[in-house]
């Protein structure tokens, strides 16, 4: 189809080390995890990464590819904890930046529409701003007189973002229930490459969804890569549900070297459609 | 009503009608129990009895037409709120969220964080999640299935949702296995409100890590009632995942 179209040996080619990197979804939600197991491969390191964390930070972070973090939050949603972010914490392999979810939004907010900052209540009285010493407050220069948290634009050089179609040009449409973020960090990057399930026509992107799915604008996408199933093992629904009993492969693998060993070999070994026929197998044998 | 069916409630039903109870009064706003099984029965426990006008999700984006047994997707909808909307709706205040403490102390400073130094934690848990925002700016009550001094501490390590010593909103209840315990006292520290039918006040005295409020009496969690238990066990939860939840 040409246009914007790549691989995602090319998206990963075109990273350098010591970058900050958005991350879209939310949790273990429709992450690009075609992208990040590309990633894996690569010989990028020294990351700052920007995302409401998944496996994806869990990933990364146990191929010692993360040199600071920035999040809310690190979950598998139906698993709460995620073992390789925690291993990575309590082994202080990593730095952390820690905002509320609200405080991250917003500096997401001010990052894609150039804002120095934005202000807000959120992160007042809390021990966030005990460990974030560079967060500065602002008055408010009206009669109220409030103090608020300036919370600072999470700018970026590059954001990988997944949704479930897209076109050649860069339009990008969700179908799920939620957008998560991921206009946002499109607009607060440099340069944002979506992977998505399935390339499609222009003309036949309103076939799959109504007018408001088109949560991406191609004036703001560098490139375009096909993953089908690159969400795997998080949610991309309509096309496919979190993958649960993987997930909980994953989980119980990641908290155990010795097996998490195995795992990375099995399945962490190859490229990405060796991947994919792995978890296949994988399936099969556990039908 | 019959009072042997309400005494056949379980523990775990004790405390759904306790959570239940948290959203007496809020009339429309969005309850955000996000702590688990039991305060997401009881905030829609509370939609189906004597709060007809709660708004309550399916525990997705979707903000139900009717409260929708739990584990259910909603078949009819009202509304949508995807997380951005929940992250503005924090600002804008008409939520009351239900949230589980790893830790918690006498004002109600809360900890989902990590234990042990933030620099290099012992454990590190969720991360601070919407903590802060939650807790300064909405009403906040929090859930607490096991009811044990590793939660009740007198000192959070980091402080994820702040307390009424910190600027909260309105840390209104905390319901555990064992007790309802409010802030009425006061300088806002905890207080003992009822210990639930069985337990005993030194039970809870025992299992609090801080000098807790203790009125000279302390009476019984509520029972529900007959036309409760029928809602949860009939309607709203079928399956019994409440039960799961709270060891009898």
């Amino acid at each position: 189809m040409g246009g914007k179209v790549m691989t995602a040996a090319g998206v990963v080619a075109s990273l350098d080390s010591g970058m900050t990197l958005g991350i879209g979804g939310w949790g273990s939600r429709r992450k690009p995890m075609a992208l990040v197991r590309e990633i894996l491969r690569s010989d990028l390191t020294d990351l700052t990464v920007v995302s409401y964390g998944g496996p994806d930070v869990g990933l990364l972070c146990a191929a010692g590819k993360v040199r600071r973090l920035v999040t809310a939050f690190v979950t598998l949603d139906s698993i709460p904890l995620e073992p390789h972010f925690r291993q990575a914490r309590q082994d202080g392999a990593i730095e952390l930046t820690e905002y509320d979810e609200g405080m991250f939004m917003f500096g997401l907010y001010a990052a894609a529409h150039r804002l120095p900052f934005l202000p807000t209540p959120v992160g007042l009285g809390s021990d966030v701003m005990r460990v974030n010493p560079g967060l500065k407050t602002v008055r408010s220069p009206y009669d109220d007189g409030t103090e608020l948290v300036a919370v600072p634009a999470l700018t970026m050089d590059a954001a990988l973002i997944h949704m479930n179609r897209a076109d050649a040009r860069g339009n990008a449409q969700y179908l799920g229930p939620d957008p998560y973020m991921d206009d946002l960090f499109a607009k607060a990057a440099d340069r944002a490459y979506v992977s998505c399930e399935r390339l499609v026509d222009t003309a036949d992107l309103l076939k799959e969804g109504p007018v408001q799915s088109l949560l991406l604008s191609r004036a703001h996408v560098t490139g375009v890569v096909e993953t089908p199933n690159g969400a795997h093992f998080t949610d991309c629904v309509p096309d496919h549900g979190r993958d649960e009993a993987f997930q909980r492969l994953y989980a119980k693998a990641a908290a155990d070297p010795g097996q998490w060993a195995a795992f990375r070999e099995r399945f962490l070994s190859g490229d990405e459609a060796a991947y994919q026929d792995a978890v296949r197998v994988w399936r099969e044998e556990n039908r | 009503m019959s009072t042997t069916a309400t005494e056949t409630a379980t523990r775990a039903e004790v405390c759904a009608a306790a959570c239940a109870d948290l959203f007496r009064g809020d009339g429309e706003i969005v309850a955000a129990a996000v702590a688990g099984f039991v305060p997401m029965l009881g905030s829609r426990l509370a939609r189906a009895t004597f709060e007809p006008d709660l708004l309550t999700t399916d525990g997705g984006p979707s903000l139900s037409a009717a409260p929708v047994p739990l584990g259910a997707q909603a078949a009819e909808v009202e509304g949508w709120l995807p997380f951005r909307d929940h992250l503005w709706l924090v600002l804008n205040g008409r939520r009351h969220v239900v949230m589980g403490p790893s830790q918690i102390d006498a004002f109600g400073n809360t900890n989902i964080s990590c234990i042990g130094d933030w620099e290099r934690p012992s454990r590190q848990l969720l991360g601070v999640r919407g903590g802060p925002g939650n807790t300064l700016l909405n009403t906040t009550s929090y859930w607490v299935p096991k009811h044990s001094t590793r939660v009740f501490t007198e000192k959070v390590d980091f402080v994820s949702g702040v307390g009424h010593d910190r600027g909260a909103h309105e840390i209104r209840r905390v319901v555990t296995n064992l007790a309802v315990l409010d802030f009425a006292t006061p300088d806002r520290r905890m207080r003992l409100r009822s210990v639930h039918p069985g337990v005993t006040v030194e039970q809870v005295v025992e299992n609090t890590g801080f000098e807790l409020a203790v009125p000279d009496e302390v009476p019984d969690t509520r029972l529900p009632s007959a036309e409760e238990l029928r809602v949860m066990r009939e309607v709203l939860d079928p399956k019994g995942l409440r039960e799961r939840e709270v060891p009898q």
